[in-house]
């Protein structure tokens, strides 16, 4: 059973059609990548997933609950991190919104509670943006371009968690990523999406050396030098 | 020394009104976006209201708390029309509201007609420091200030205060995590509905009230909202205060009334160091 099954996904914005007939799904547990360059509609299909906008063709099925860490983290500027926090949560409730969860899984945070999280750096705001998430408790984690301006140790790091997150608690992840190599090197499966279609998809092994790939995304063979799994 | 201290509870309590208006502005401006022109109309319908149901015979607490309730409700309408359509650009919200409020003016002379209303406040006068006045200019700020008070509390400790700063501060997290930015909006035009008529409310007893009142209010409710760029309720209410003092005084020790010149300086002023600093004008204008 998949946690997240897309079918035949259009989406048009005013005549353009940003996703034109999407198939993708995401495991129980899994983690999936999905790159492609600029304006391939990566972004619109986040939005869908999540309801944000209304296809106008295809099915968005998900099983259980998803939460969104939205590309560029999005963070409720003026307010405190703890606050951010809480509101993640608002779905559940008044007593969804116990924080302290977050706490443990990312450390982090901790020391950072009471800040203004519009002040935080990139990674802590990119932190707080997954902790957000995770109150709204999900089965399963859709995460927009989490290495976008962050240093290469920081996104490491998010890296963890998420493996960790993954792992421990089987939390299915849709990464979507400009940076192929790490999603690739992440993740077991992957698609690629140009142009709003999907135009490669399979395990992120075997995309990792298709020459389509490497010459798009990858600059070159990725398998001698990704990330350690 | 007596009269300074008269102009300025005299002044303090006819600010209090112009920061409750201000305060309304902001909570719908912050959420929303849009400036609400038929903020002052709110005032004029609940000082009307509770004229018309102290003469039917209500008693005074009642009479005042239906007509603010009423305003609240004429909020959520005003809120309704203006930005209930999906798609609707705070532009185009803010039209609406200036339509709303001359629409209100053909509401109020059919109902209330075109003369000026008033009904008795809190009686007798007051001595403080050897000033003298009218014991109601207390009644007005002991209503404010606690409402401030509950306001700042109800923003920075209550589940949906915090979810109404979250709109303001960011509305695509709020969709995000899945909070419904046009029901808040709606709840904050109903609030701005109510503190706009519980200014209305609070004034008339020391100022009557017209059909076309709404225009004092507005200009120096927005005289003191803008202060704050539209988004910083502390800073509306000092503003308000601020205002109701300075055009007191210079009532007082002037020579005559120029309420709305002064309101209107101190907008201008405001805006153009705003502009200057950061460029608030031209996203209020958005």
């Amino acid at each position: 059973m998949n946690a997240v099954e897309v079918t035949g996904l259009t989406v048009r914005y005013s005549g353009a059609t940003a996703l034109d007939g999407v198939d993708l799904h995401v495991g129980e547990g899994e983690l999936v990548a999905l790159i492609g360059p600029n304006g391939a509609g990566k972004s619109t299909l986040v939005k869908a997933l999540s309801g944000l906008v209304r296809p106008a063709a295809g099915q968005v099925t998900v099983r259980g609950r998803l939460a969104q860490v939205p590309e560029g983290r999005e963070m409720f500027g003026d307010l405190s991190v703890d606050d951010n926090l809480r509101l993640g949560g608002w779905r559940n409730g008044r007593h969804g919104r116990d924080t302290t969860e977050i706490y443990r899984l990312l450390p982090g945070l901790d020391g950072l509670r009471r800040n203004r999280a519009g002040l935080l750096s990139g990674g802590q705001q990119q932190m707080v943006a997954i902790g957000r998430a995770l109150m709204a408790r999900p089965d399963v984690l859709v995460v927009d371009e989490l290495s976008l301006g962050l240093a290469p140790l920081v996104v490491t790091e998010l890296v963890g968690h998420l493996r960790t997150l993954n792992a421990e608690r089987g939390l299915a992840v849709l990464l979507i990523e400009q940076n192929a190599r790490l999603a690739l090197g992440l993740c077991r499966r992957a698609y690629v999406l140009e142009a709003g279609r999907v135009v490669l998809h399979g395990p992120a092994g075997d995309l990792a050396r298709d020459p389509r790939v490497t010459a798009a995304y990858l600059g070159g063979d990725v398998t001698a030098e990704g990330p350690a799994r | 020394m007596s009269d300074f201290i008269g102009y300025l509870l005299t002044g303090l309590g006819i600010g209090a009104g112009y920061a409750l208006v201000a305060s309304g502005l902001v909570a719908i401006y912050r959420v929303t976006r849009v400036v609400n022109f038929a903020q002052g109309a709110f005032a004029v319908v609940a000082a009307m209201l509770t004229a018309s149901l102290l003469g039917a015979g209500l008693p005074h607490g009642l009479a005042e708390l239906a007509a603010v309730l009423t305003a609240a409700l004429a909020g959520l309408l005003v809120g309704a029309v203006a930005i209930g359509r999906p798609g609707t650009t705070p532009g185009t919200s803010l039209i609406v509201t200036l339509g709303l409020a001359v629409f209100a003016y053909a509401v109020e002379i059919v109902i209330w007609g075109d003369q000026p209303r008033s009904f008795p406040g809190l009686p007798g006068v007051a001595v403080v420091g050897g000033a003298r006045l009218q014991a109601h200019y207390l009644l007005i700020l002991g209503v404010t200030v606690p409402v401030f008070v509950a306001m700042a509390a109800f923003f920075a400790r209550t589940d949906l205060g915090k979810a109404l700063s979250a709109c303001a501060s960011n509305p695509y997290a709020a969709r995000v995590v899945g909070i419904d930015t046009r029901r808040m909006g709606l709840f904050a035009f109903a609030l701005g509905g109510a503190l706009g008529g519980l200014a209305g409310v609070l004034t008339t007893p020391v100022q009557q009230v017209t059909f076309d009142s709404d225009v004092t209010l507005i200009v120096n409710g927005l005289a003191a909202a803008v202060l704050g760029a539209l988004t910083r309720p502390v800073v509306a209410l000092a503003g308000g205060l601020l205002l109701g003092v300075a055009q007191t005084m210079i009532a007082g020790y002037g020579a005559g009334a120029y309420q709305l010149e002064v309101a209107l300086v101190l907008m201008l002023t405001a805006m153009i160091v705003q502009a200057a600093r950061r460029g608030a004008v031209p996203e209020m204008a958005r």
